[in-house]
């Protein structure tokens, strides 16, 4: 085998060697990198009480409720399988609307709704013009 | 093909030419479609005008990722074959790829400003971009620390190489993970961008590409040039 050959050999066995290691590594990361918990991920395995986390969702329809107090808002976030309400204090992004997706940062408290300190809007991967969108029906899955 | 690349006389009489073409006619692509996407498109229904940062953003992305790809094939052709113009090559690739990636977190923090509310939030696909970039930053550092110690400019090729792990991390993250980022708009064969929205991008994307070779071209040919001035000093000296 000429050194070249050898060369080349090895470079493909490192390469194989790479992919392979960072494949274990990101399955096992799988978990822990989520950016947030969606609804049904807190219906399975709760997040401990006062920890902070995020939870990601719909905002779904006809659920947002200004409270009487005149800053804080509850509104439930949902996906297909499971629904949490959640209540928020502050101003809220103007894409935050009913129907769209938010993040929430803060915490989940011991009767099981969520206290929120940050609201997020979550875009999701549809561009299109005004005209477009008042014809198309509104998104009722939260996109990836 | 390669080999006969490698021989730099032929590779100075390809790129003498094609530098300027790559480099204005990419110049002209961007300008096309910067006015198109500044002044022709409609506003998107929820991110308003702000949407147009994309037809920056999406090809400051690709070249990031695109940079990288080509710097690893550059160096895993160094340690193969050993032609010095592959090392030379991934040289000047590194600096270009880098700012790219730079352009692509600034303009996404822009756009995330308004968009999500937030500058910056440590998500899957936006750790992984701003670790590419520092993977650069590194690259750079390691490859000159490398040079001026008089190494023989293998260890730089094989970090070139580790670090295409991170290509799939950027590119899965919003599949793998859920993300504050959204999915990918544009495959190969569809788009979620409307058509009226996206033919800017398609002018861009190509032209911030072309821009792309026409300057690691310039680099490429700017050191082959330092190097004969430094030859013939030598000579001259002797």
């Amino acid at each position: 085998m000429k050194r070249k050959h050898q060369r080349l050999f090895l470079g493909l066995a490192a390469l194989a060697a790479i992919g392979g290691a960072s494949a274990l590594a990101l399955s096992a990361l799988q978990d822990q990198a989520a950016f947030f918990y969606t609804p049904s991920d807190v219906a399975t395995r709760k997040p401990d009480v006062d920890k902070a986390v995020r939870l990601g969702g719909m905002v779904e329809k006809g659920s947002l409720k200004h409270l009487k107090d005149g800053v804080t808002i509850a509104f439930v976030v949902a996906d297909k399988e499971a629904k949490v309400p959640v209540r928020f204090t502050g101003v809220a992004p103007d894409l935050f609307k009913e129907g769209s997706g938010v993040v929430a940062e803060g915490k989940f408290t011991a009767e099981g709704g969520f206290v929120a300190d940050n609201l997020l809007a979550k875009h999701d991967e549809r561009y299109m013009p005004p005209e477009i969108a008042d014809k198309m029906p509104s998104p009722d899955t939260l996109a990836k | 093909m390669i080999h006969a690349l490698a021989n730099p006389t032929r590779f100075l009489k390809i790129a003498r030419p094609l530098t300027p073409i790559l480099f204005w006619s990419g110049l002209l692509l961007v300008l096309a479609g910067v006015w198109g996407g500044l002044t022709q498109t409609p506003p998107d229904y929820l991110q308003k005008e702000s949407v147009r940062i994309l037809y920056v953003h999406v090809p400051s992305a690709w070249l990031g990722m695109g940079g990288w790809s080509s710097l690893a094939i550059a160096c895993f052709a160094y340690l193969v074959w050993r032609h010095p113009l592959a090392s030379l090559a991934a040289r000047a690739i590194a600096p270009v790829g880098a700012v790219f990636a730079a352009l692509c977190l600034i303009t996404g923090s822009i756009w995330g400003r308004p968009t999500w509310g937030t500058w910056w939030q440590w998500d899957g696909r936006l750790t992984s971009m701003l670790l590419l970039f520092f993977v650069y930053v590194a690259w750079i550092a390691l490859e000159r620390a490398d040079r001026e110690r008089g190494g023989d400019g293998r260890i730089p090729a094989l970090f070139g190489i580790a670090g295409t792990v991170l290509l799939p991390v950027i590119r899965y993250s919003v599949v793998w993970w859920n993300t504050l980022h959204q999915g990918q708009s544009l495959t190969l064969t569809q788009s979620t961008i409307d058509d009226s929205m996206l033919w800017p991008l398609l002018l861009t994307l190509p032209g911030f590409s072309l821009l792309f070779g026409g300057l690691v071209l310039m680099r490429m040919r700017a050191v082959l040039a330092e190097q004969r001035v430094e030859a013939r000093i030598r000579r001259m000296a002797a």
